[in-house]
């Protein structure tokens, strides 16, 4: 294991950047996409809600893989050329976002619905209501499961390995085959993974402690 | 059109279906085997028996923040090591139950954790023994309250049984992979192909989730 | 007090876990046990072949059988080593997962378009050399990419597979070039398509393959590597080394070998089988 650390280490550094850019970027935008599409869903707008839906419907029930090979093989061949990492991280957004839209709209609906009306009451717009009133109260909420998600994230961001996108279990893979170590590999990748998401999980378990009381 | 026509002839789409039938496999079996052994690990995390319910919980921390892909890796390419030498297919049923156990081992924890505590108070004050209370009483409920979470890690595991592909498991994926693998004009039948396949499982089950919530509630 | 006593625990456990990592991690090989007398007994030889490789070993969507040159190689020495009863059982395998899987001891064999390196000698034993490749560069037809040295510039990408000793050469040949590693052939071609690298670059008997079934592509470059196949074999197996050197002079002998060449190379564009004969 020693070999291989110190005989890699570059690559398992490399491999550690991407894997955390990529993890990094996908909550941003997920995060965002999420948030719109769980808004869809609370709208008063019939056909807005049944968009919000089928997205969410949609890319909860196809494996990320597949998604994020589709970014990798399709796109490129009619829309826009685009690299492993970029489609990895773009499939990993859409997957994530649709699970993130659900715990947003379930941390929306926890809200007292009064205090939407009471805002309105006061003179404020839906809009105003929504993003002054509703959403901090919902973020507030739903930080542990975010948490959480930014952790499967990282774990997920593993299908980069499948469209050449430098992270580190491609990284993992490369080393494995040149070294001809395969297990003593997989461990230090393992451990690489450990050191990010062992922390966040403790610290995500400690805030729920916290928010509970 | 053409294309579609010539990519869902009977042969790719049977070929397709055979490998639907391995992602089923792994999926059913580790299904259970994870829901019976996730039950055990997070009953056994929450009743802190000392050091063995320490040990299982850091187990089980370890191997939930792992990615799933090294996991396979550990047991096809690490079990032999240990002088236990799986084949492919239970190679990956080994991975997906070790997975998936742990991440319900935290899910039936948190469950049992909801469950009001006056509730073991009120079955122990009625003569239940400690067990007793957490088989009949507790368990039942905190199973109850957690399925809709259960269900859609159930269903991230059959997602998640196309990662398989990489040390060929001859899953779904991979049979849509060899098809357009030889012929690149499939590539788009094959994607929507598998994309419907996947959505058909793993939305009847989330529907099938919710029908068994409003029932139970 | 109480919180030392559990970051003592968790450092405790941590080390006992990663004590038994490394025990696990430095075991050696499993495959101790005397491979051919195993085959003997069973009246099987377990080969890893490839399923993703046209003319080498590729999946036969009809009716689910590996097809190809080393698939058949591998049945004529079966025969040969077995007798006439003799079973070939055939694993699917990747660049990658190949040689994890002999040294585990699943597959008995490696038949699947694998260079014979210093490197890999030094975990696996070779037979002889049973086919000579050499490396080559597949392009889109039109490409500006002529042969290896077009490569060599910075942000070219080239397209690999893991664990392919194609990979490793590029890295010589074209140290500039920055090289994309796909998981299978299958996999590395349809990136090609997709733009994703300027070539795809393997042994020429593997891209002559892909041509075939991919028109707007051709192979270029010519042989700017000796590649020569051979069948990997674990370490201290020497009797069953020797069976399987023995049986491919036989079948090379007896024409065997180069019927089973023309079966599949004979109509290959490009490819002159008769200068491959023995």
């Amino acid at each position: 294991m020693v070999y291989i650390l110190t005989h890699y280490w570059s690559e398992l550094v490399q491999g550690l950047g991407y894997t955390l850019l990529s993890s990094v970027i996908a909550l941003v935008f997920s995060t965002i996409i999420g948030t719109m599409f769980a808004i869809f869903e609370v709208l008063p707008n019939k056909a807005m809600r049944v968009i919000g839906r089928i997205y969410i419907e949609l890319f909860r029930n196809i494996p990320l893989l597949v998604i994020a090979m589709f970014f990798y093989v399709i796109i490129p061949l009619y829309v826009a050329k685009i690299d492993g990492f970029t489609a990895g991280t773009i499939g990993l957004t859409i997957y994530t976002s649709s699970f993130i839209a659900e715990t947003v709209r379930a941390g929306i609906q926890s809200v007292d619905p009064g205090q939407m009306e009471g805002a309105r009451a006061n003179g404020m717009t839906y809009w105003q209501a929504m993003s002054k009133i509703v959403l901090p109260q919902a973020f507030k909420i739903i930080i542990p499961p975010l948490g959480n998600q930014f952790i499967n994230l990282v774990k997920n961001s593993s299908v980069l390995a499948f469209v050449a996108g430098f992270d580190l279990m491609y990284q993992a893979n490369s080393i494995a085959s040149l070294s001809l170590d395969t297990i003593n590999s997989y461990m230090v990748v393992g451990c690489f993974y450990l050191v990010i998401t062992l922390p966040l999980s403790y610290y995500m378990r400690h805030l729920e402690k916290r928010l509970a009381n | 059109m053409q294309n579609f026509i010539q990519a869902y002839s009977w042969v790719n789409i049977r070929f397709l279906l055979e490998g639907l039938w391995v992602t089923v496999e792994v999926s059913v079996v580790s299904i259970i085997a994870s829901f019976i052994i996730g039950s055990v690990l997070g009953v056994l995390r929450y009743v802190k028996i000392k050091y063995l319910s320490a040990v299982v919980g850091f187990v089980v921390d370890i191997v939930r923040n792992l990615p799933l892909i090294l996991i396979i890796f550990f047991t096809y390419f690490g079990l032999p090591h240990l002088g236990f030498k799986p084949g492919i297919l239970f190679a990956t049923i080994l991975a997906m139950t070790i997975f998936e156990s742990a991440m319900l081992a935290e899910i039936v924890r948190s469950g049992i954790l909801a469950v009001d505590y006056g509730q073991m108070e009120g079955a122990r004050a009625n003569g239940m023994t400690y067990v007793q209370a957490l088989w009949h009483i507790i368990f039942p409920q905190a199973i109850k309250k957690t399925i809709p979470t259960i269900v859609s890690q159930f269903i991230s595991l059959i997602k998640d049984t196309s990662l398989a592909t990489i040390i060929v498991l001859p899953e779904l994926l991979n049979h849509a992979q060899i098809i357009y693998g030889q012929n690149s004009a499939y590539i788009i039948p094959m994607f929507i192909m598998v994309a419907l396949m996947y959505f058909i499982i793993c939305y009847a089950l989330s529907v099938l989730s919710r029908i068994l919530d409003k029932k139970l509630a | 007090m109480k919180k030392l006593k559990r970051v003592l625990g968790a450092l405790g456990m941590l080390s006992l876990l990663a004590i038994v990592l490394t025990a696990c991690g430095s075991r050696k090989s499993l495959s101790q046990q005397d491979v051919l007398q195993n085959d003997r007994a069973s009246n099987t030889i377990t080969w890893g072949v490839k399923a993703d490789t046209k003319l080498f070993g590729l999946m036969d969507v009809k009716d689910n059988q590996v097809k190809g040159f080393d698939v058949d190689i591998a049945k004529a020495i079966t025969k040969r080593i077995l007798g006439k009863n003799g079973q070939a059982k055939f694993v699917q395998v990747t660049s990658q997962t190949r040689i994890p899987l002999l040294k585990n001891g699943n597959i008995d064999a490696i038949i699947a378009t694998m260079t014979i390196t210093p490197e890999r000698e030094k975990q696996v034993d070779f037979s002889t050399s049973y086919f000579d490749a050499g490396q080559s560069l597949l392009v889109k037809k039109g490409s500006n990419v002529k042969s290896v040295k077009d490569l060599n510039k910075t942000g070219t990408k080239v397209l690999g597979v893991t664990g392919a000793n194609s990979v490793a050469n590029i890295k010589k040949y074209a140290p500039k070039a920055r090289v994309l590693e796909l998981s299978d052939y299958a996999q590395a071609m349809t990136a090609l398509k997709s733009g994703q690298g300027v070539a795809l670059t393997t042994d020429n008997g593997i891209l002559y393959g892909m041509a075939s079934q991919n028109p707007g592509y051709k192979v270029v470059g010519g042989a700017f590597t000796k590649e020569p196949y051979g069948i990997a074999i674990n370490k201290g197996q020497g009797a069953f080394k020797k069976e399987v050197n023995q049986a491919l002079k036989e079948i090379e002998a007896d024409g065997t070998y180069n019927r089973i060449l023309k079966k599949w190379f004979g109509n290959v564009a490009g490819f002159n089988y008769k200068e491959a004969a023995r």
